[in-house]
């Protein structure tokens, strides 16, 4: 199993703009399921909006990602990515 | 010409508005359990209504813009998240059906937003309202919560409730007709803020279809129903006509014969600014603290103050410290759970469990005052006896904020306004709670509406007293509720003595025509006999 170990580097955590761009990235990963977790806690699908809320992690929580076989560890390097940015600082595009 | 009937209510926002109605919906409530003959029907059935839901939501958030569209298209995810989807399906196939299954599904992740406290705990309100637009859709009811047709509507609704205000758009909105409420409610309040006519207790007004065409005048409480095309146009001429004749006065509030009463704004941040006003009068702060599991930092309070106070460089903005409890609950506080909220720990009296608060945020206005050129008075909501009053005076004196006054919203500090005046700088009374403490009257109750009059003599002569204390020590006396706002009252009210007038700005142009109409003289015979009761 592929795993990465990622800080949120979001300023307002996995919540709002940034869980929903972490969301909709893990959903377009699939055919490859990705979990996530925080600590020892259950791992929960990341293509989960309302799971991934449920974690409450904010910015400097530390959270685990996991998923196997074809891809995975391209799927993991790009939401390890996008989770270690603070995506509250980019633009927005519309704005 | 269309028959048309009239429906009578009390009018509390002046002005004629005419178009087509449209109502909003309560939140279903949950019919008893319903069996399921095929699990695979019902499921269908629950995902169909979550997908309506989040079309919904989307179609909303496109229009928006900011941090309500973006609450918007998280609501949108939430919605459409697969394993929502899963976990109503398995309800369905334990036995539940589609709207119960929904409400249990959601109920789990509830229970985890709000153990996470913050701001996750903030959204349970975004996944309840998932919730009752999923289950009136499974129900087949209307979509709860203010309807949104593509053209301007007259909003009909049984009462409207602090929340409704963020999704209320008021472009789209031509006026507000509520079943409830009465001249002191949220609808008054929020039809002022908009300018738009109003009118409450209207008996009936559920019960007109939407899109028939109505007509609303705001002064004399009547809803004509079922009007024609010509009645429509005819209403609009008179509104514009109406609108034109206010804003032909300008300048500072006066009498005929020159009395000076200044009229001032209500507000709650810089966007409610607008029009010609001599100066804010009340600028609530409850804004910054709403809907926040954590009291704002000082900073951002700074910043918040500064925003308004630059706006109005050499102009008075008074500046009223958090009126929390009883209507505005604030999560941080923990005040949940009081037998009587409006006679609970509410307004000044927070500062006896969290003087931080008050402290923080006296020290922030006065840094924020300090920066910017506009005169700011602060005052303390809730205040009941001298003793509280010169202890707020102290505690403002010691951030540095050189003039402090009291409001007078309770009948014991109306009583002893002399006593009060000896150590504040200022009143001001906010007759919305002055009438519903002095008539034991709650002003969430509609029935009680007539009590809640701001005509009512016991309440003038309470406000005759406070006007009185004032002149005998020569400090400022002004008003801050909604009673301001009415032309007619106005009059009355500066006839008292009251030397300030505070209320939505979009009132000022009328309350600033009706004084420039009427002498001094006149204005103390309208006060003569208003106290009679006659």
């Amino acid at each position: 199993m592929a795993t990465r170990t990622v800080t949120v580097g979001s300023a307002s955590g996995l919540h709002a703009r940034p869980a929903a761009l972490f969301v909709a990235a893990a959903a377009a990963a699939s055919p490859v399921r990705v979990t996530i977790r925080t600590g020892e806690k259950k791992a929960v699908p990341a293509h989960s909006m309302l799971s991934v809320l449920s974690l409450g992690a904010k910015c400097g929580t530390e959270v685990v990602l996991e998923a196997d076989g074809d891809g995975a560890d391209a799927a993991l390097d790009a939401l390890a990515d996008l989770l270690g940015r603070d995506l509250d600082a980019e633009e927005t595009g519309d704005g | 010409m269309a028959e048309s009937t009239i429906l009578h209510g009390i009018g509390v926002g002046a002005g004629l508005a005419a178009g087509p109605a449209y109502r909003t919906a309560p939140p279903p409530a949950l019919p008893p359990p319903v069996p399921v003959t095929d699990p695979e029907v019902e499921t269908a059935r629950a995902v169909a209504a979550l997908s309506a839901v989040a079309a919904d939501l989307n179609r909303r958030a496109e229009t928006g813009t900011g941090a309500v569209a973006e609450i918007l298209r998280a609501q949108v995810m939430m919605a459409e998240d697969p394993e929502l989807a899963a976990a109503v399906a398995a309800e369905i196939e334990a036995g539940a059906d589609a709207a119960h299954a929904i409400t249990a599904a959601l109920a789990i992740h509830r229970q985890a937003f709000e153990a996470a406290g913050g701001y996750l705990a903030e959204r349970v309100a975004d996944l309840d309202d998932i919730r009752d637009r999923a289950v009136a859709a499974c129900l087949g009811r209307p979509m709860p919560g203010i309807p949104s047709p593509d053209q301007p509507f007259v909003l009909v609704a049984r009462d409207l409730a602090p929340a409704d205000t963020a999704t209320l758009d008021p472009r789209h909105v031509l006026a507000l007709v509520t079943e409830e409420g009465g001249p002191t409610s949220h609808t008054a309040i929020l039809a002022r803020a908009l300018g738009l006519p109003a009118v409450v207790r209207c008996a009936g007004a559920l019960d007109i279809a939407d899109g028939t065409l109505v007509t609303v005048d705001g002064s004399t409480g009547d809803v004509a129903i079922g009007v024609d095309a010509d009645a429509v146009e005819a209403t609009r001429d008179a509104e514009a006509r109406r609108r034109h004749r206010a804003g032909s006065e300008h300048g500072p509030g006066r009498t005929k014969d020159g009395h000076p009463v200044a009229l001032y704004a209500n507000i709650g941040s810089v966007k409610d600014l607008h029009g010609e006003v001599e100066g804010v009068g009340l600028f609530r702060t409850e804004l910054l603290y709403l809907d926040r599991a954590d009291p704002p930092s000082k900073e951002e309070q700074i910043d918040a103050y500064a925003e308004v106070f630059t706006a109005l460089p050499g102009r008075k903005v008074i500046v009223r410290t958090l009126d929390a409890g009883a209507d505005k609950p604030l999560p941080f506080l923990h005040l949940s759970g009081e037998p009587n909220p409006a006679l609970g720990i509410r307004g000044l009296r927070v500062a006896w469990r969290r003087p931080e608060v008050l402290r923080t945020q006296l020290e922030a206005i006065a840094q924020a005052a300090r920066t910017t050129a506009a005169e700011v008075w602060v005052m303390a909501p809730m205040v009941a006896t001298a003793a509280e009053a010169a202890g707020f005076v102290a505690a403002c004196r010691e951030a540095g904020l050189p003039v402090a006054g009291a409001m007078v919203e309770i009948p014991a500090a109306a009583l002893r306004a002399s006593s009060l005046m000896s150590t504040v700088d200022f009143l001001s009374i906010g007759t919305n709670d002055l009438s519903q403490y002095t008539f034991a009257a709650d002003r969430q109750c509609g029935e009680l509406a007539e009590l809640l009059d701001p005509w009512q003599p016991a309440l003038l002569e309470l406000i005759a007293g406070c006007t009185a204390a004032g002149r005998a020590a020569g400090k400022p006396v002004g008003v801050c509720g909604e009673a301001a706002a009415d032309p007619q009252l106005a009059l009355v009210l500066a006839g008292l003595g009251v030397t300030s007038l505070s209320m939505a700005p979009r009132a000022v142009p009328e309350v600033r025509a009706a004084l420039a109409a009427h002498t001094l003289a006149d204005c103390q015979e309208l006060a003569r006999a208003a106290l009679l009761g006659t």
